[in-house]
């Protein structure tokens, strides 16, 4: 029995032994396959996301966002990507469907683990995302011009804010330039972004004394179609002269409603339409020759006389060739495009000023940084997570291209929160971590 | 290579010679060209002078030679104010632009194109320079066009109405009244209001009593021209609603198949327009390219009917009398056609509407009816009589009746039902062809253009009552008339909401719809 127990302890201890030495090389080998693991997650490509709408409703418009981001992709890839990893897109299709965005940014973030997301055109869709990067701590870079009043600390926007669009083009044409007018009419799609602009805009017409029975305000459902009624409402408030429309129409609704403008008659000249969201990418799908003339507002446009606009321009028409996308070299660049295009080389320039691509040392690197876009330099903010863009008016011409009527001293500074409506507030992510109260 | 430089530069050295000889010779005519036009003109130096001093630097100075140059109205002087301009600063840019607009407008008043001539007469009397009165004057009397000779002496009236003249004002608000002009309102409520005050004088106030009249006149007539204008889009929506319905009513009602694809018919339609535009444009002369949207029409009716054909057969033959499957699989099918087309076609298409369909006619004062508005009611009307001539005064309408009432009865009868009813969902898949070419005219061709109008249908469909013609007319006229009547005071938003909840509340009360099926055989 003692010999049984002897040699078994015996053999116990020897096997012991070989249990630990195995655990040890195990662990060495395991601490080194970790370390080889490691080594080549570093050169993996790093993953990026692009949210944006493929079909629906606005795909009129993002379609070419998603290509456009693709386009900087390949650029990046093609000159060693970013700290010599290459940048992987992940593409989904949230369909135009405000629930479906939140659903795919979650799958982004938690799924898929990207670095960053390119996306959202809607206000609607970056509102729905927006608790979604927040409790995720994911970074959001949102190429379209917004109505503002926000203030996160997970988006970089890279269009434009009220301050840099919509007011400065009613300062236009209430201006003796832009044609002195006297009369608004303020018409929009339903939802978020029309509503808060024009709140903004009522907030900053009345301020300047324009008495409430000259400024009207009416929505319409996304996908409207039918714009009878409306114009008609129009041709009677511009009797007489002197009054504009102000037009947040956004995606296809704008087709039936240029069409039905110029089918009753009223011309460019009657009453001005001034619009801020239709740009060079949506006139590419309507018939222009009854929009001569009507105006928009925007940061860049395609026919910004730069040399790397025209590089930008080319590329993206050679880019769209090569890839056989729909219409091909008859593609055209807009405001947004130039945005979505701008927000990739500035992430990637924080990415390797950081050396990461931690959300949290990303964005600290984007503060101040500075980049030369097609349309000239722009520089995002220290503080306010916006960017600093020059305001260029634009009229319509045949070809459906823009020629600049009127263009800002230099860049103007982004205001997320309108003076017209919360002049109390402000938005700072160095001193203020957000939004704050301004002290009198 | 040296040899191909020395003949570009030759090239260009003849080029330039060109050039010169052009400019010396229009140089030439333009010289000859002034006074031939103008024989009577003023001394050239007081001109000159003006025109030198447009780009002073005293604002007066430059005032006054803008109010010379106006009065003068010159048109002649618009080249050189062109090239003024080119090389201006902005400031006397702004002060040329309304000064050679107005010339513009000048040489515009005799322009051949009736559409420019309106509008240079509304520009002129919008500007509010009172030089303008003798050009338009005289351009009246010329003026062969009803519509343009209104703008004109609407123009006239509405300058007289800003002088300082009190009988002027009278006569003209009294004009302005007779006309009926919308354009007058504000100019008109000031001189209400100038009346009105307490400082008025009792010329100001005869002003006003005539102010307050024509605006009355006015008002009155607007209420007219709304009201005409209302009964006008809720026909034109009602005929949109009905050339969609159609196709959906007849195979609803004929084969008792909820086809959820006929949206996509619809889009196939649009598409088949586009592609012949594009045919067109590539193929034949510019000149005949106004003419593709008649040859559009048989081309979606018959693209979008072999399209209904391929459908009736692959997939709806297999699910007769299983309504829900139907549904499911036609649902199934209007899916994969949406991103075909979204595969193929890309999501921006634009079509043109063809030259003789865009712009309107001007029934009376107020009162603009845009031409494709029209082209459809037509349309709608035509489509409407086809059907009805086919189901009842045809062999194969008489068939096709039979076997709605009573399949079972037909087909003992010797009618081939099943071939009726392959011919009945082509021909009503060739009307949402006919549908989507009539919708190009008024929004864009994409993808998601069904999606967009298949809820319209099924709302009107239902609501007439299941396979009735009659029924769908009705209800397309009610829903359309309704929406509005109810727009211009809810907004497009509510409207649209109130409509659905009446169409509920409606349905509620008669299930089957405005039109029920009577006799023995509605419950099968």
């Amino acid at each position: 029995m003692t010999t049984a127990a002897g040699s078994s302890r015996r053999e116990f201890l020897a096997q012991s032994g070989r249990v630990v030495a195995a655990a040890g090389v195990a662990s060495l080998l395991g601490n080194l396959g970790g370390w080889a693991l490691s080594y080549a997650a570093d050169k993996e490509p790093i993953k990026i996301g692009i949210l944006h709408s493929l079909s629906g409703t606005m795909a009129i418009s993002e379609v070419s966002l998603k290509d456009v981001v693709l386009m900087a992709v390949e650029e990046i890839n093609a000159k060693g990507g970013v700290m010599g990893r290459k940048i992987k897109p992940v593409v989904v299709d949230p369909a135009s469907n405000w629930d479906l965005f939140a659903e795919k940014a979650k799958q982004l973030l938690v799924v898929d683990k990207v670095a960053v997301v390119f996306g959202c055109w809607t206000s609607v869709s970056r509102k729905s995302v927006l608790p979604v990067f927040e409790k995720n701590n994911g970074l959001l870079f949102y190429p379209v011009q917004y109505e503002g009043e926000e203030c996160s600390h997970n988006v970089f926007y890279t269009g434009a804010a009220v301050n840099q669009q919509a007011i400065p083009a009613v300062e236009y044409l209430m201006s003796k330039e832009g044609g002195g007018y006297k009369k608004f009419y303020l018409l929009g799609t339903d939802y978020v972004y029309p509503r808060t602009t024009n709140k903004i805009l009522r907030a900053m017409l009345l301020a300047k004394k324009v008495p409430a029975a000259d400024i009207m305000e009416e929505y319409t459902p996304f996908h409207h179609q039918d714009y009878q009624t409306i114009v008609g409402k129009v041709k009677k408030f511009a009797a007489g002269g002197k009054a504009a429309v102000i037009s947040t129409i956004n995606g296809d609704s704008n087709v039936p409603f240029y069409k039905e403008f110029a089918n009753q008659g009223l011309r460019a000249e009657d009453a001005p339409i001034m619009a801020f969201s239709v740009a060079e990418d949506e006139l590419r799908g309507m018939d222009t020759t009854a929009l001569v003339g009507h105006l928009a507002a925007w940061n860049y446009y395609q026919s910004v006389d730069t040399p790397q606009n025209k590089k930008f321009v080319a590329d993206f028409k050679a880019y769209c060739k090569k890839n056989n996308l729909p219409d091909g070299e008859k593609r055209v660049t807009d405001d947004p495009m130039e945005a979505a295009y701008f927000g990739v080389h500035i992430w990637k320039q924080a990415v390797e000023k950081a050396g990461s691509t931690e959300v949290d040392k990303v964005r600290k690197a984007v503060y101040g940084s500075k980049f030369l876009a097609p349309g000239g330099e722009i520089k995002m903010d220290e503080a306010n997570h916006h960017t600093n863009k020059p305001v260029l008016i634009g009229e319509i011409l045949k070809d459906g291209q823009f020629k600049i009527v009127s263009r800002s001293k230099g860049l103007v500074k982004p205001e997320p929160w309108s003076e017209y409506t919360s002049p109390d507030k402000g938005c700072d992510w160095i001193g203020h971590q957000g939004t704050y109260q301004k002290k009198a | 290579m040296g040899e191909s430089r020395l003949s570009e530069g030759m090239l260009l050295r003849s080029l330039i010679g060109l050039v010169l000889v052009c400019f010396c010779w229009g140089t030439e005519i333009a010289a000859a060209e002034g006074p031939r036009v103008k024989p009577a003109a003023p001394p050239v130096s007081l001109i000159d002078q003006a025109l030198a001093d447009l780009s002073s630097e005293d604002q007066s100075t430059q005032e006054a030679a803008v109010l010379f140059l106006s009065e003068r109205g010159d048109p002649s002087l618009l080249l050189k104010l062109e090239a003024i301009r080119d090389s201006a600063d902005r400031s006397v840019r702004l002060a040329l632009k309304p000064l050679m607009d107005q010339l513009k407008n000048r040489i515009n008043l005799s322009s051949p194109d009736v559409d420019q001539r309106r509008s240079a007469a509304a520009d002129l009397g919008s500007a509010g320079k009172p030089g303008a009165i003798p050009w338009l004057e005289a351009a009246l009397e010329n003026e062969p066009h009803r519509w343009v000779r209104y703008a004109i002496e609407e123009s006239i009236a509405l300058l007289q109405l800003a002088s300082t003249n009190p009988d002027d004002q009278i006569t003209a608000a009294t004009k302005l009244g007779e006309l009926r002009s919308q354009n007058a309102v504000p100019a008109l409520k000031e001189l209400l209001q100038q009346g009105s005050d307490g400082s008025a004088t009792a010329q100001h106030q005869a002003v006003a009593s005539a102010a307050r009249a024509a605006i009355e006149q006015i008002d009155i007539w607007a209420s007219w021209a709304g009201a005409f204008e209302t009964i006008f889009r809720g026909i034109s929506l009602s005929s949109i609603l009905l050339i969609m319905s159609l196709g959906l009513a007849i195979v609803f009602g004929l084969m008792g198949v909820i086809n959820m694809a006929h949206g996509e018919l619809m889009m196939v339609g649009a598409y088949a327009t586009f592609v012949t535009q594009e045919c067109f444009k590539a193929y034949l002369p510019p000149g005949a390219f106004d003419y593709y949207f008649l040859v559009s029409m048989p081309v979606s009716f018959l693209v979008a009917a072999v399209f209904g054909l391929i459908l009736e057969a692959t997939v709806i033959s297999f699910l007769y009398g299983r309504p829900l499957e139907t549904m499911l699989a036609t649902w199934g099918v209007s899916l994969v056609l949406i991103q075909a087309a979204r595969v193929y076609f890309g999501d921006l298409t634009s079509v043109v509407a063809p030259s003789w369909l865009s712009g309107g006619v001007q029934a009376m004062v107020g009162v603009y009816l845009p031409y494709n508005r029209i082209f459809i009611i037509l349309l709608s009307i035509l489509c409407v009589c086809g059907i009805y001539f086919l189901l009842f005064r045809t062999g194969i309408g008489l068939r096709v009746r039979a076997v709605t009432q009573n399949r079972d009865m037909s087909s003992c009868l010797g009618i081939p039902t099943r071939k009726v009813d392959a011919y009945t969902f082509a021909f009503g898949s060739g009307l949402a062809g006919v549908a989507g070419c009539a919708l190009t005219l008024i929004g864009n061709v994409e993808p998601g253009l069904g999606q967009n109008y298949i809820v319209d249908s099924f709302m009107v469909v239902v609501t007439g009552g299941v396979g009735k013609l009659m029924g769908t007319i009705v209800a397309s006229l009610g829903i359309g008339g309704l929406n509005k009547l109810l727009e211009p005071s809810f907004g497009a938003v509510y409207s649209k909401v109130l409509i659905l909840v009446l169409v509920v509340v409606f349905l509620q009360r008669r299930p089957s719809g405005l039109f029920t099926i009577k006799g023995r055989h509605a419950d099968t």
